[in-house]
């Protein structure tokens, strides 16, 4: 599925015939997950953007890559797609060789081997998260180039550079799921706001040992900050 | 599995030997020098909406080869399967093949499992095929139809990334076919409200946009079947011919005459063994 950079662009690009008219479509986003003790919370806005236009304001990036495994997609919206097609694949099979529920480090693992190994061409920031019976709710990031880490809380997107003081005066070790849940819709429509390439409604979801319930918080019940 | 490399195995790499033969074409001696043609864009507007039974598809009529119109009455909804049809904009030979490709790998899978194939099929072989090309085929797809799972209407965009809305605009002319659709889409509409509201947002793009036109084509799939409405609302600027072009026989004056008679030589007849005979 993926190609070697090994061809001639030069006659290529310089062949009218050939120029590329479309932008990429592209999920300049928010995306967050956090920790907590039984679970994770994990949360994105909405927004798609193909240059101004907004392709689709109700996007769903919150992609299931197992039972209780999730990823939070950001960048470019077909690289990021496809990747998670792949993984999807590749962990469900792991899980049916093994017979168990696979670990959220392997499903964080494929997603860094597939981003790593094609850093060149692809343009995807992906955050895994879920809970397994091993070690409990974890959230990884694998930002682009394909690095990847644990972290009890993480942002991603276009969006985040606007939310990191927020995040790390309000994260506390120990909260629990109702305050983690607050915590991310406000973080994420802080992020919104400011932002031009997020918007939308705030999608979460919370991820724990009984399952995956989802939630949508829809334009105007997002929470209000004051509007300098 | 239906693959969308059925018909023939898929090469590594891209395949750039029009490219080279392009690059020599242009860059021949004075006289040998020829202007590589530009593709044909459709420059479009289409549109589609999920109602309570189903699928409302729409596009215009007009496929523009730079500023003239190449095609009055060109068409842009594409059959996929029986229960599923296919919008194209973009680059005109693109949606084709690729609607060709589509259709004929879900014909095989079809007859191999003895199923009918579902809208979700179609828009995953299409988004590894375009993924793999990496936005070089420019098809910008609305795929919409109804399958044993009910109605989906679906968007896959050129570089392999898919939208699954429940109403859509794509192509040159779908800013303001898309705020027709924004205004007036309701949930689970009946028929005719439906089919006004995707003729209303195409007609806007006409309007609109200077590479959409002419006539509007709506098709409507159900389970119980399709209804291809070509065309459902005319241009109002339908010019008839208004003379013939034929020329009478005796317009050109006939300066010299010759006739060659053609002698049958020589006839042989050649036997050939055939899988049939002994």
């Amino acid at each position: 599925m993926f190609i070697s950079q090994n061809f001639e662009m030069d006659s290529f690009s310089q062949n009218p015939e050939f120029t590329i008219h479309s932008f990429f479509t592209f999920l300049d986003t928010t995306i967050m997950a956090v920790e907590f003790e039984g679970g994770v919370v994990i949360g994105a806005d909405s927004r798609t953007t193909t240059g101004a236009y907004i392709a689709n304001r109700v996007t769903d990036k919150l992609t299931p890559i197992h039972e209780r495994i999730f990823c939070c997609r950001s960048g470019s919206a077909a690289d990021t797609q496809a990747i998670a097609d792949a993984v999807t694949y590749q962990l469900g099979f792991h899980s049916i060789e093994l017979d168990e529920a696979p670990l959220v480090q392997t499903a964080a693992s494929l997603f860094r081997e597939m981003c790593y190994r094609y850093r060149e061409e692809l343009m995807a920031g992906i955050i895994v998260a879920g809970w397994d019976p091993r070690r409990g709710g974890q959230v990884y990031t694998v930002p682009v180039g394909g690095m990847m880490t644990r972290q009890p809380v993480s942002v991603g997107g276009s969006g985040s550079s606007y939310i990191y003081g927020y995040v790390d005066s309000n994260y506390r070790a120990g909260m629990s799921k109702e305050e983690c849940l607050k915590f991310t819709a406000e973080a994420l429509t802080l992020a919104m706001e400011r932002d031009g390439s997020s918007g939308g409604v705030v999608r979460l979801a919370v991820i724990s040992e009984q399952g995956v319930e989802r939630q949508v918080i829809l334009g105007n019940q997002l929470p209000k900050f004051s509007t300098v | 599995m239906a693959l969308s490399n059925v018909l023939e195995p898929a090469v590594s790499g891209f395949n750039f030997e029009n490219s080279t033969r392009n690059t020599v074409l242009e860059n021949g001696s004075e006289e040998g020098k020829i202007k590589a043609p530009k593709p044909m864009k459709t420059g479009t507007t289409i549109a589609g909406v999920v109602y309570k039974d189903g699928v409302v598809l729409g596009a215009d009529t007009r496929a523009t080869s730079e500023e003239v119109v190449a095609d009055k009455m060109c068409a842009k909804i594409h059959y996929i399967a029986p229960n599923i049809y296919c919008c194209g904009a973009g680059t005109a030979a693109d949606t084709e093949k690729t609607t060709d490709m589509l259709s004929s790998n879900l014909t095989i899978f079809s007859m191999n499992s003895g199923r009918n194939p579902r809208v979700v099929m179609a828009v995953n072989i299409l988004q590894d095929m375009l993924f793999r090309y990496r936005g070089m085929i420019g098809a910008h797809l609305i795929l919409g139809g109804v399958d044993c799972t009910g109605s989906h209407l679906y968007t896959v965009g050129p570089y392999g990334s898919m939208d699954k809305v429940p109403y859509l605009a794509m192509g040159s002319g779908k800013l303001p076919a898309m705020g027709i659709l924004e205004d007036r889409f309701k949930g689970n509409m009946d028929l005719e409200e439906a089919k006004a509201l995707v003729s209303d947002a195409i007609h806007a793009g006409i309007m609109s946009d200077l590479g959409s036109g002419n006539n509007t084509d709506l098709c409507v799939i159900t389970k119980e079947g399709v209804d291809y409405i070509r065309p459902h609302r005319e241009s109002l600027y339908n010019y008839k011919r208004q003379a013939k072009y034929k020329y009478k026989p005796g317009t050109t004056p006939v300066l010299t005459k010759t006739v060659n008679q053609l002698e049958l030589v020589h006839e042989t007849v050649q036997m050939m063994e055939t899988a049939g005979s002994s």
